[in-house]
């Protein structure tokens, strides 16, 4: 621009040198104008470079930041002087009205609070908060090292995992360390800021009349073994006495327990714990069950494990059991810190005992052999289908091709063509008696430890070399493996069938979270619910390879690249999937409730009533939704709407033959038949 | 766009045109004229894009400077808070003094006993549980404790929640709000002013964690019995510590209750050992089995001054903490509402302010014209507080100094008097009025509605019975409770069911097996515990408020409460009356007298209040202010709330936690003159 004013500038002069006597006035002004141009050509060049000197960078910078953080306290301000309900307008003027929150609709109809309810969160979501701690940890006492804002991970993240970590040899805490569940309701209403996890049921429990004194949150330090957190903490003995006081304070009414996830289990281990005389149990008596429970409400409840916990504990790559990896997925996988961050991982869920509560429990009998599974004729692409037409996809017959495909029972196997063929034509070269090898880590991985440095390359590829692992070969795996969780871990879990249950050694309390090796109490009056979703493809059996990296990474890996293809939907990268709630296998979460306990059975003696409810998955239906209300995934079902009406409606005490009994959507009641159980 | 594109449309073709003009055709002055304009047209505009090209805005306009400076600040802040969070936690230079946790520990001190924590009044978080629709997405938000910010957002709706009920003091219909549960309902009053953190901080490092642990939150608006019978806390507590007694292997709990918490927990003591339905059936051996020792921390034993004028005319300091917050807000009137009238109204449904009345009448407290601190010397209070060395030095000389008292004494017996003259006045020249009087005085209500929804029950008095209050001049603590039942009827009627302020002719007696002498140490025996051990533990050497000159407010009826402390009522330099109140000696909130006396005599051996001698020790702590900016609220304060962060006290109720007994601390430790008050009181023991 400027080139082309100055040359538009001489033009003009040009003009006026050549033909001078045309028009003196044309000239004065043609003058008077040059004059002008120049001085405010020059003025213009002062200012410019004034204003240059004035908005260097840092001032435009300056001016940027300034101008974000005006916008941003604007819109903070407004956001603040917004009324409270007006998301709420926004959403109806779209979606139309909402449904009134299942709390409300049933104050509505009138029910009230009667039965005082008791929580037991799961694995991973309690809030775990620092007592006492290393130099590196100073000022963080109180503060959640789990759950919140996770702010510390990033911060000092190895300080973190090594207060996050517990004791190789003992499963407790390490010495000047003391981590402790965070207690009372806010140990596990919301995970992290805005990620709900009880707060929904608890808001809804609350319109009809429950507040402090009659809910409890049973928070548990959910990374050490059952019996340790009673050992170290009395939490079961805290629960019991919560439990005692809150029937007597309102007037004798039984609780209403509601285990999530791994709760589930933790309370199995409580029920029989309460019961068991006095230095290994709580001494209440055999009838404590019956005076204090109304009705137990699993939700998503693990009774037989997740295969999930099995490459947890493999390979560190289990999904959501490490939430770990879910916050920051690419930090942890990429090397930014200079360390193994993988391997940190491994090493500190492997100290965590409660993750072996959730290894594939009954062996093959339940999960199925190398050619045989109770979910064999499962469609996976049938999920799609049965969103519009439930009926139809219950009478289809799995094509060949597909029971063909998933040989579910194969929880591990190297290769695909592996998971594939007929048991007959693999061969098995048994690793249980392989020579672990020398060491081969040479010290070159500098503290990240993990047991695979100390299996040397024979004992990989032993492991490599038997190529199909089912539920029963799992546990030798895991032995050999790691070998130190697992002697840790099988004295506080176990993961068989029992043959008798009147057998002595059933009293011991490694016996008592498995549901296949303990009765239920005796208490006939109490009932058990399972409510889980399903709809969701959820982990099943895994596809694995050996990793090609060598030295200090884990050496095995999820085969991605395995896919099923068309004519095997139900492989997808390396994961062969069934249907669930996206981390509980429909079988694990309601296999007892379907057959295991229906009735009088050797595992339910007194005949405590069974119910199945089932929620079938809707994903939310529009962004403003959130995690929607008709969630059936194994967190987000917390929010679902059918689910809290049903605990509301218990809680205020209806009986399971109220809600109308079974819900059932899957195929758990055919699958069951399969299973071939003495009962 | 469009005026992008007549841009371009003038830059890069007008000027092509306007000169092929001059070259041809600029004869016509007319057109060369046109062509000047369109050519200064031209320079503008390309100037303008030039200026533009460049970004440079032709000036500093104001918004760009806003901008700049607050991206400025914004910066320079966000690179303060960073280098902040770099700072390694203790900086060399920072020496931050070893907590009395970690020396303890290095001691050998290991957690022991259980311990349980009772806090007092107003430091304790409550939340909503259920609302009207203007506390919409409030619900399990704090509404006392924590950032406050509901007041200003929503103060009418706000105060709405935090009343009771007026008839039953309890829940108004429709609302629940409920105290906070865990050691995080009082560990911070609000953000950064620690109640219980330090403490807990200290006992974790001695071992301490949430199993050892207990924070008695209970709802402090209710009256003790009705936070049993609605939220069942009573059960609670007695449950808490049965539980912590058999997790930790049979070892007894020490339990430290906090100003009024410590009058909830003698009531407790009660209720646990009484029978089931008034009672938690403990039995009567449940305290001698369960715990070792009561740390009382500026226990409000014998009731606080400050309710009075709390009551009478919303003014206390502290207790309505609502004023401290936000003073300046609460005076004026810029909300166009009566705030203070507001503050009142709400105030005088929490049933819990009564407990706090003082008690023993005027044997405790003194008459007309006689009071147990009398000979309290204000200027020595303020030497010993600059000079703590001198200690000695002064109780020489107070022989001396007494005498010139003497003839001056302030007359804190009359806790409220109208006018200086009546504070002062010899009895014989005041009028008197019999409790009949006020029956009489109460005329019939005209109360009209011009008030507005204001309610307090002043409205309910007519002018003249309330110049007559005024005329009967001075009050002693046992007409005071007369003229409270006098100007608030409708709470003192609710809470005389609850709380009792009198002391006990025949502790044998089977009225006082009722649960409203519970909470009053002159109407109860202590439990059968002869093991247990009592502690008072508290700050002196604050001017504290005792007594107070009142006067009629001037303005009329409608617009304020009647009354109100004549804060220009002064007395001579160095005098006990400041501001229209009579200091003496204490904790800023609790006097002497109220937090030592029943240590210092009232159960000191075996007496019919403590039936079987359970030992008594008083701690008192020599309030010294923080040395620097940098110690925060100080690390030796003597202040009621402050001090729980006294390194002194911590390392006392560490020890204790840890095993140790009243005499192994080094019994008693006495700055005030609490034996010879405590001497002249003439009570039966």
């Amino acid at each position: 621009m400027s080139t082309l004013k100055r040359r538009k500038g001489s033009e003009t002069k040009r003009v006026s040198n050549s033909e001078p006597p045309i028009d003196k006035e044309h000239e004065k002004r043609e003058k008077e104008r040059d004059e002008k141009q120049k001085k405010s050509k020059q003025e213009g060049d002062e200012n410019k470079k004034r204003n240059l000197k004035k908005w260097s960078c840092v001032d435009s910078c300056c001016w940027f930041i300034g101008f974000i953080c005006s916008i941003w306290w604007f819109l903070l301000f407004l956001y603040n002087a917004m009324p409270a309900s007006f998301p709420q307008y926004v959403t109806e003027a779209i979606t139309g009205p909402l449904p009134d929150p299942p709390g409300v609709k049933l104050h509505k109809e009138g029910l009230k609070a009667k039965h005082p309810v008791v929580f037991v969160p799961g694995i991973v979501t309690g809030g775990l908060e620092l007592w006492e701690g290393h130099q590196c940890a100073e000022g963080l006492f109180r503060k959640r090292l789990w759950g919140g804002t996770f702010g510390e991970v990033y911060k000092r993240p190895l300080c973190w995992v090594e207060h996050m970590s517990l004791d190789n040899e003992t499963g407790l805490d390490p010495s000047g360390v003391r981590i402790r569940p965070v207690s009372g309701l806010v140990a596990a209403d919301y995970f992290a800021a805005g990620y709900f996890v009880w707060a929904v049921l608890i808001a809804n429990l609350a319109r009809i009349g429950y507040e402090e004194k009659n809910m409890y949150m049973a928070a548990y330090d959910w990374r050490i073994s059952f019996q340790n957190t009673e050992v170290r903490d009395q939490t079961l003995s805290r629960i019991k006495s919560n439990i005692e006081l809150m029937v007597a304070t309102s007037g004798g009414r039984k609780v209403v327990v509601m285990p999530h996830s791994m709760g589930v289990l933790y309370f199995l281990h409580f029920m029989k714990w309460v019961e068991a005389p006095a230095p290994m149990g709580g001494g209440g008596g055999s009838d404590w069950c019956a005076k204090h429970i109304k009705a137990v409400m699993n939700i998503g409840g693990p009774f037989l494990g997740v295969p999930k916990a099995v490459t947890g504990l493999f390979s560190a790559e289990a999904k959501d059991i490490a939430v770990a990896r879910a916050m920051a997925p690419g930090v942890l996988d990429m090397d930014v810190f200079g360390f193994q961050t993988f391997q940190h991982v491994m090493r500190m869920t492997r100290t965590w005992d409660s993750t072996m509560s959730m290894v594939p429990k009954g062996g093959d009998t339940i999960w199925g052999g190398l050619d045989w599974s109770p979910e064999e004729d499962y469609k996976c692409n049938k999920k799609i289908k049965s969103n519009d037409s439930q009926t139809v996809s219950q009478n289809g017959k799995g094509s060949a091709d597909d029971a063909k495909c998933a040989n579910y029972g194969r929880i591990i196997s190297f290769g695909k063509d592996v998971a594939e063929v007929h048991s007959s034509k693999i061969e098995m070269v048994d690793f249980r008696g392989a020579v672990k090898g020398s060491n081969l880590a040479n010290m070159t991985c500098r503290d990240v430890w993990t047991e695979y440095h100390d299996m040397g390359v024979g004992g990989i590829n032993a492991i490599a070399d038997y190529k199909v692992y089912t539920a029963g070969s799992i546990l030798d795996l895991l032995h050999f493996v790691a070998p130190k969780t697992m002697k840790r871990g099988g004295a506080h879990f176990s993961y068989g069938i029992a043959d008798n249950l009147d057998d002595q050694k059933y009293e011991h309390y490694k016996y008592w979270s498995n549901p296949l090796e303990t009765k239920l109490p005796n208490a006939p009056n109490m009932e058990i619910f399972s409510l889980y979703g399903v709809g969701i493809p959820t982990e099943r059996a895994y596809v694995y390879k050996l990793s090609p990296a060598a030295g200090c990474s884990i050496p095995f890996q999820i085969d991605t690249s395995a896919d099923g293809g068309l004519g095997c939907t139900c492989l997808k990268d390396g994961v062969f999937s069934v249907d669930g709630d996206e981390t509980v296998p429909v079988l694990s979460a309601g296999f007892m409730s379907a057959k295991g306990w229906r009735g009088k059975t050797r595992f339910n003696p007194s005949g405590i009533r069974t119910y199945i409810r089932e929620y079938n998955h809707a994903p939310p239906a529009n962004f403003l939704e959130g995690r929607g209300t008709q969630s059936g995934a194994h967190v987000d079902i917390m929010g679902n709407f059918a689910l809290i009406e049903d605990i509301i409606r218990v809680a205020a005490g209806s009986t399971g033959d109220d809600l109308g009994g079974d819900r059932v959507y899957s195929d758990i009641f055919k699958w069951s038949e399969k299973i071939k159980l003495q009962l | 766009m469009a005026s992008i594109l007549r841009f371009r449309k003038l830059c890069y073709l007008e000027p092509v045109k306007c000169s092929s003009l001059g070259f041809g055709s600029f004869e016509t002055p007319k057109v060369d004229r046109k062509c000047e304009n369109v050519a200064s047209a031209v320079e503008e505009v390309s100037e303008k894009s030039k200026k533009k090209k460049k970004r440079q805005p032709k000036e500093w306009r104001c918004i760009d400077y806003c901008c700049w400076i607050i991206g400025y600040l914004c910066t320079t802040w966000l690179l303060l808070l960073f280098l902040y969070h770099c700072l390694p936690a203790n900086l060399p230079g920072l020496r931050v003094p070893e907590p009395p946790g970690a020396r303890l520990k290095r001691e050998g001190l290991t957690a022991l006993h259980p311990v349980v924590l009772v806090p007092g009044i107003v430091t304790g978080g409550l939340e909503l549980w259920e609302g009207r629709p203007c506390a919409e997405g409030l619900f399990r938000q704090r509404l006392w404790g924590g950032s406050f910010t509901e007041i200003f957002k929503r103060p009418l709706c706000w105060l709405e929640h935090l009343s009771l009920h007026n008839e039953t003091g309890l829940d108004p219909p429709g609302i629940r709000v409920r105290a906070v549960p865990g050691l995080v309902a009082a560990d911070y009053f609000a953000p950064g002013y620690f109640v219980w953190a330090v403490l807990i901080e200290n006992l974790a490092r001695i071992g301490y964690e949430g199993k050892n642990m207990y924070m008695a939150a209970y709802d402090w608006r209710l009256s003790f019995q009705n936070t049993e019978i609605r939220d069942q806390a009573l059960s609670k507590l007695k449950s808490k510590i049965e539980l912590m007694y058999v997790t930790n292997g049979s070892k007894k709990v020490v339990v430290v209750p906090h100003s009024m918490g410590v009058i909830y927990f003698l009531h407790f003591l009660k209720w646990v050992e009484s029978p089931p339905p008034m009672g938690g059936g403990g039995g009567p051996g449940w305290c001698a089995k369960h715990i070792k020792a009561i740390m009382n921390i500026g226990p409000a034993f014998l009731g606080v001054p400050k309710t009075v004028s709390n009551m009478l005319s919303a003014e206390a300091k502290d207790i309505a903490v609502i004023r401290a917050v936000a003073p300046g807000i609460l005076n004026s009137k810029f909300l166009r509402l009566q705030t203070l009238e507001h503050v009142m109204r709400v105030c005088r449904t929490w049933d819990s302010i009564i407990s706090l009345l003082p008690k023993g009448g005027e044997t405790v407290w003194g008459n007309l014209d006689w009071s147990p601190e009398e000979e309290h010397d204000c200027d020595s209070a303020k030497k010993m507080f600059l000079q703590p060395t001198l200690n000695e030095n002064n109780t020489n000389h107070s022989d001396e100094k007494r005498r010139f008292q003497v003839k001056e004494s302030m007359k804190y017996g009359r806790i409220i008097s109208f006018g200086k003259e009546a504070s002062e006045l010899p009895s014989s020249q005041l009028p008197t009025l019999g409790s009949e009087e006020f029956k009489r005085t109460r005329s019939s209500s005209n109360f009209d509605t011009s008030c507005g929804e204001v309610w307090t029950e002043y409205d309910e008095m007519s002018r003249e019975s309330i110049r007559k209050v005024a005329e009967n001049k001075a009050y002693t603590a046992r007409s005071l409770i007369d003229l409270l039942r006098f100007v608030a009827p409708k709470m003192m009627q609710r809470t005389e069911a609850h709380f009792s302020h009198g002391i006990a002719e025949n502790l044998g007696d089977p009225k006082y097996t009722h649960y409203k002498y519970w909470s009053n140490p002159l109407e109860t025996k202590l439990p059968d515990a002869p093991d247990m051990e009592i502690y008072c533990l508290y700050g002196v050497g604050i001017p504290t408020e005792r007594s107070y000159v009142y006067k009629l407010s001037p303005s009329d009826k409608c617009k304020s409460i009647p009354f109100q402390i004549d804060s220009s009522a002064d007395g001579s330099e160095g005098g006990c009356l400041k501001g229209g109140v009579y200091f003496v000696d204490g904790d800023e909130s609790v006097p002497v007298l109220s937090a030592g006396f029943m240590c210092a005599k009232g159960w000191r051996g075996r007496t019919r209040f403590n039936p079987s001698g359970i030992a008594t020790y008083i701690r008192e702590h020599q309030h010294k202010p923080p040395a620097s900016l940098l110690e925060g609220r100080g690390l030796e304060s003597g202040a009621h709330v402050d001090i729980l962060g006294n390194v002194a006290l911590i390392e006392d109720v560490l020890r204790v936690a840890a095993g140790a007994t009243g005499a192994e601390l080094g019994g008693d430790r006495i700055y005030s003159d609490i034996i010879k008050m405590s001497e002249r009181i003439n009570i039966r023991l």
